[in-house]
């Protein structure tokens, strides 16, 4: 299963939107625009747009806070996306929400919320009910050191092997976990060694090289599709930001930072894009031009839309609620100013 | 510690200067969670406490908030006096067994307490969404074996947190984000230690009570400047502490007052509010003049938006316009 040239381009352009869709955001939260915390993946780019990749469209994918390019491989809009973050009424959680949790069910992608690990039960379930329903999907999520270390993950994982469902679970090694360093968090040397307690199957591949991150992650959900149950890849790279824009990351070290700089993902994927001749260097500018004029428009577009404006009877939290709007409009004293 | 000058202090501070002069005064004080160490936690609690202590107290943990109530349960069965840090309140509920059936049930159980605190961040009104904000003090405060606080202020915020400490059994303080660098105070000489299940008259008044507490104390304290700028006096009681709750201060208030306004920010149905209300009921009914308001917010969850999570939280004019119409009764 090699990467096609035609893929190739394409990932490439996934990688590069990616990317600079992250710079609209900095400097949209530079100016003040946008609501609540921005989480960066900078640098581990091509785990996310990669792993994403290796699925087919009917499958499911679940992101964690640094999987903005699967979110972006699975057919999300970057307008809906820098709607979301800037709170508008028409973004995909009308204001409800923050950052990538929305769900897109036509694009097979699905919310978590913020509390660590719960997308993995989540996810398994989603995917017996596919295999229950004579579907086979494949279903895909996230989790990072800190992730892996949650009770849910746990038990999570445990389902999924004893049920054998097709479920990958793309470990993110990226060096830490907020403010805490991998050795910190787990004393297993890998990720991936987590897969063994629970006799799942596991892989270990070089998170920043895009076409590697490919070719695993298209085994490790051919496995899963086959009915061999769930697959734990790990991915190797680095967070080169702190957790949020808020976090200068005065506990990493300087050269650790200069080192992962230099193993960039959109840089190497470049060298080997010119060394196999697939896309030379005036392609890219022009696909790097191209993705500029849609970012240049998808932040005007979601600049322009609006802010929500709260519903005097606070509906939406259950679907059959007039009963109980009725008795909030009674109850709900003073009601809205 | 006695002999501590008065001093100016957020009530971000204060937690962080309550956590230390325990520490110091009591060897068997750690500390764990999340960040805390090296980082000084992510609002910056425990800034400095890593250096000044040592890692032996001052515990980074994985993100295991499970294994951590847990474990200092056992610590605390085994001598030790641990405080834990929640990154943020919402995440207590991967604690939740441990807090409510393990912690909450042990004296009676066993005859041994479990003198552990958790602590952090709660409430909204910093556009953080339904999983950073949210005001979880009612899915505690009805657990038998519990202590519930939520302080207001930062004298307070020393004063409880030291009392916390030094309880016998399992408290829970929940600190609002709103209040960390808001609040600001006195904190006075010494001690300062303020006794778990006592509420605070905030302000005097004789036409109605707003009973209250967390970052809707500073929003009832406005309301009542404008309010008696229209010659309605209101009284504002802070309860501080949820769980045991000071029925005293509530119904010498309101047999006082004889009107009564429950403010909170967890949403209505079940909240702490409804449970004063309860109380006002039994035992003040002879003294009130109107039915008991409960102002709160709506029954959904926090929303993200500025605007949405405006709506949410009760506030200023919605405030007014509950207490003219109580007043008016
Ligand atoms: C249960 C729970 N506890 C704590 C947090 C706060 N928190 C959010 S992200 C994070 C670090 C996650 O690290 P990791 O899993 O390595 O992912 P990364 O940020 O590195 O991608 C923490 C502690 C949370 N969201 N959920
Ligand atoms: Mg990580």
């Amino acid at each position: 299963m090699t990467v096609s040239p035609e893929q190739q381009r394409l990932l490439y352009r996934h990688l590069l939107l990616t990317r600079l869709l992250e710079e609209r955001m900095v400097s949209l939260y530079r100016q003040g625009k946008m609501t609540g915390g921005l989480y960066r993946c900078l640098g581990q780019e091509a785990t996310a747009v990669g792993t994403a990749f290796a699925l087919e469209e009917e499958d499911l994918l679940i992101p964690v806070i640094r999987d903005l390019g699967s979110v972006l491989v699975r057919g999300a809009r970057p307008a809906d996306v820098l709607r979301q973050l800037l709170a508008k009424a028409d973004g995909p959680s009308r204001g409800r929400d923050a950052f990538l949790h929305f769900c897109l069910p036509e694009k097979g992608l699905y919310s978590g919320i913020a509390m660590l690990g719960t997308a993995v039960p989540v996810l398994a379930g989603m995917v017996l009910a596919d295999r229950f329903l004579g579907r086979r999907t494949v279903g895909m999520t996230y989790l990072g050191e800190g992730g892996t270390s949650t009770g849910a993950f746990h038990e999570g994982i445990n389902l999924a092997g004893v049920q054998k469902l097709p479920l990958v679970v793309v470990l993110e090694h990226n060096g830490y976990s907020y403010s805490t360093p991998s050795g910190m968090q787990c004393a297993a040397a890998t990720l991936a060694d987590k897969a063994a307690g629970y006799g799942v199957a596991s892989a270990i591949v070089d998170g920043n090289d895009l076409l590697a991150v490919v070719e695993a992650a298209r085994a490790a959900v051919a496995h899963a599709r086959a009915g061999r149950g769930p697959f734990l890849l790990e991915c190797k790279t680095y967070r080169r930001k702190g957790h949020a824009e808020h976090d200068g990351q005065a506990y990493v070290d300087a050269e650790e930072l200069a080192e992962w700089s230099r193993r960039d993902p959109i840089a190497l994927f470049e060298r080997q894009l010119d060394a196999s001749g697939v896309m030379d260097a005036a392609a890219r500018v022009a696909v790097r031009a191209e993705v500029d004029a849609e970012l240049d428009a998808a932040v005007t577009e979601a600049e322009a839309s609006p802010t929500p404006v709260p519903d005097p009877e606070f509906r939406g939290v259950r679907a059959d609620e007039e009963e109980v709007v009725r008795r909030r409009r009674e109850t709900f004293v003073g009601g809205l100013a | 510690m006695s002999g501590t000058p008065a001093r100016e202090a957020t009530l971000l501070d204060a937690v962080g200067i309550a956590l230390a002069e325990e520490m110091e005064r009591d060897p068997r004080v750690i500390l764990m969670g999340e960040d805390i160490g090296v980082y000084g936690g992510a609002f910056k609690a425990t800034a400095g406490l890593l250096d000044r202590f040592g890692p032996h107290r001052v515990i980074d943990t994985p993100v295991v908030e499970e294994a951590i109530v847990g474990a200092a349960i056992g610590a605390s069965l085994r001598g030790l006096r641990p405080v834990v840090e929640m990154q943020f309140f919402d995440f207590a509920s991967r604690a939740f067994d441990m807090i409510t059936n393990f912690a909450a049930k042990h004296r009676y159980r066993t005859g041994l307490g479990v003198p552990i605190v958790v602590r952090g961040p709660s409430g909204g009104g910093v556009q953080a969404g339904p999983f950073h904000s949210q005001s979880p003090e009612g899915y505690f405060a009805r657990t038998p074996g519990l202590a519930v606080v939520v302080p207001s202020t930062a004298e307070d915020a020393r004063g409880l947190l030291k009392a916390a400490i030094r309880d016998d059994d399992p408290v829970l303080f929940l600190e609002h984000k709103l209040l960390y660098r808001r609040a600001k105070g006195l904190l006075p000489e010494g001690d300062g230690l303020v006794p778990i299940g006592k509420a605070a008259v905030r302000r005097p008044g004789r036409h109605l009570t707003i009973v209250t507490w967390g970052a809707m104390v500073p929003l009832a304290l406005e309301g009542t400047d404008a309010l008696a700028r229209e010659g309605v006096e209101a009284e504002v009681v802070d309860l501080r502490t949820l769980l045991p709750m000071d029925e005293e201060t509530v119904l010498e208030s309101v047999r006082k007052t004889s009107k009564a306004l429950v403010l909170h920010e967890e949403s209505r149905t079940l909240g702490v509010g409804a449970e004063v209300a309860a109380l006002l009921a039994e035992k003040a009914f002879e003294w009130l003049d109107a039915p008991v308001v409960r102002l709160a917010a709506p029954d959904t969850p926090i929303p993200f938006a500025p605007a949405l999570e405006a709506a949410y939280l009760p506030g200023p004019a919605t405030l007014l316009a509950a207490a003219r119409k109580l007043a008016a009764y």
